[in-house]
């Protein structure tokens, strides 16, 4: 079993791109399964259902959308092994660029999008820096010009990635993804994150309303950069 | 100026909307070439040159193929900048990117791996080609349409500096054309240009006709139409001399 985690911006254009992918493994005899991991509601499903792929969707709800999607890679495994599927695509929400909820022992692939402008690359952070493949999308929106100082900020951010130029519109791409997907390492036992997720939890991760930070206790950070502990 | 890159380009056809096969089978291109594409929107002219700009080896929806010097190009040819062979002044001239002229080029100039000093030659080169002045401290995202265009092909002249280019469209911007169009012409390179303008349709030596998504005719240049041409080249340096005119606030003289 080998496993694909696809990660990036809302609108990037992860399930367009994953869509040609699949129909492309599909086409190469192989048989994918998809779990699409979101926050409150989604209807991609419905995309890969016509394509013959078995999916699954996961909400997050009230939960970290990149934490649900980790300590559930386990279950997405054995559901897709129960599905007979060979390759796991697992499409993460992936919101706060903090969290990069790629394993070791898997395909880390970052879809981002040429329109957000040449320091988009600078500041999505681990989502990107630790990716195996980064997937530009949007880029026949642009001039050639600007799609390669784009390709070049990526490079400055993780100079050892592979980069594909994607069209969800076309499927431009998709065979080179795909390709890459099935060259990809098998999944193991007890595998771990390639990036820690954020330090501490605040009082607002567990529901704490008032905004004023008197009411917060943990670790927390001012605006300067300083840190201070409150608490017991 | 390198010399030793792909001297020919080969399309080999694939099938048209339908799934009929291009009525033209194959299609070489050599150096110093100017190769137009004309057809009503919707026929496939965008989709032929995206074909080639990546290389499409039957991956694409039509099916085509491209071959340079006769073989199949490497997939790091197909895919990293500096190595690669097409450059490409799309439609889309828009900059999305909120940096400076001069900033922007020497970003540019890095991912192709040439000296980012080549940013001032690119400015002075885009500056005759549009009458409205571009200057290194501009932001990007102020260019009028023209001048963009005017950048872009300087940037493509200078910086990218690939044996095949491709050009979409570029009659619609307010630049000087004929001269945008040897500019990137120069130095034997294959140049394949979508145009709906008789003026650049008519400076190519072929023009390869496209009907509903299929290549279906290649067309050589008369010497008729060629004569044709020289008239349109008169005709639209008065309409620039005009433009000028006007622009500058002054009052038209005399008739042709």
């Amino acid at each position: 079993m080998k496993l694909a985690v696809l990660a990036g911006t809302p609108g990037s254009g992860k399930t367009s791109v994953l869509i040609h992918a699949a129909r492309s493994l599909k086409r190469d005899g192989l048989r994918p399964a998809v779990v699409k991991i979101d926050c409150l509601w989604t209807e991609d499903d419905k995309r890969f259902h016509r394509l013959g792929v078995p999916v699954a969707v996961g909400l997050a709800k009230d939960m970290c959308p990149d934490h649900y999607s980790i300590y559930n890679v386990d279950e997405m495994l054995d559901w897709a092994r129960s599905q007979k599927a060979d390759l796991l695509l697992n499409e993460t929400a992936g919101l706060c660029l903090r969290c990069a909820p790629y394993p070791d022992k898997c395909l880390a692939v970052c879809v981002i999008d040429v329109t957000t402008g040449p320091n988009a690359p600078l500041k999505v952070g681990p989502l990107l820096t630790t990716a195996d493949v980064a997937v530009i999308t949007k880029g026949d929106m642009v001039s050639q010009a600007e799609r390669e100082v784009f390709r070049e900020r990526i490079l400055e951010a993780n100079p050892g990635c592979r980069i594909v130029e994607a069209n969800g519109l076309t499927g431009k791409g998709a065979a080179e993804l795909a390709e890459l997907i099935r060259g990809g390492p098998e999944v193991g036992d007890d595998m771990l994150l390639r990036h820690n997720p954020p330090l501490a939890i605040c009082t607002l991760c567990t529901g704490e309303l008032r905004v004023s930070k008197e009411h917060h206790r943990g670790v927390l950070r001012h605006l300067d950069g300083f840190m201070e502990y409150f608490g017991e | 100026m390198k010399t030793d890159r792909a001297c020919t380009l080969t399309i080999i056809g694939g099938f048209d909307k339908d799934g009929n096969p291009d009525l033209v089978e194959r299609l070489e291109m050599h150096r110093g070439e100017v190769i137009g594409i004309v057809g009503p929107t919707g026929s496939g002219k965008s989709s032929l040159i995206a074909d080639i700009e990546q290389f499409a080896l039957g991956d694409t929806p039509s099916g085509r193929k491209i071959l340079i010097d006769g073989c199949e190009p490497r997939a790091e040819i197909r895919s990293d900048p500096r190595k690669k062979l097409i450059a490409q002044l799309s439609q889309n001239m828009h900059f999305l990117a909120d940096m400076s002229v001069d900033e922007f080029l020497r970003m540019h100039a890095k991912s192709r791996g040439r000296s980012p000093e080549v940013a001032e030659r690119v400015i002075e080169l885009a500056n005759t080609l549009t009458g409205e002045p571009v200057r290194h401290d501009h932001h990007l995202t102020i260019l009028s349409g023209g001048q963009s265009r005017a950048l872009m092909t300087a940037d493509i002249a200078v910086i990218s500096d690939s044996p095949i280019v491709l050009i979409d469209e570029i009659e619609n911007a307010g630049i000087k054309k004929k001269e945008a169009l040897e500019l990137l012409a120069g130095e034997g390179k294959i140049v394949v240009v979508v145009t709906h303008d008789p003026m650049l349709a008519l400076m190519t030596s072929r023009r390869v006709v496209m009907k509903n998504g299929g290549m279906v005719r290649v067309i050589e240049t008369s010497a008729e139409e060629q004569k044709v041409c020289e008239d349109l080249t008169r005709v639209d340096d008065w309409l620039m001399d005009l433009r000028e005119t006007i622009r500058r606030g002054e009052v038209v003289e005399a008739a042709i």
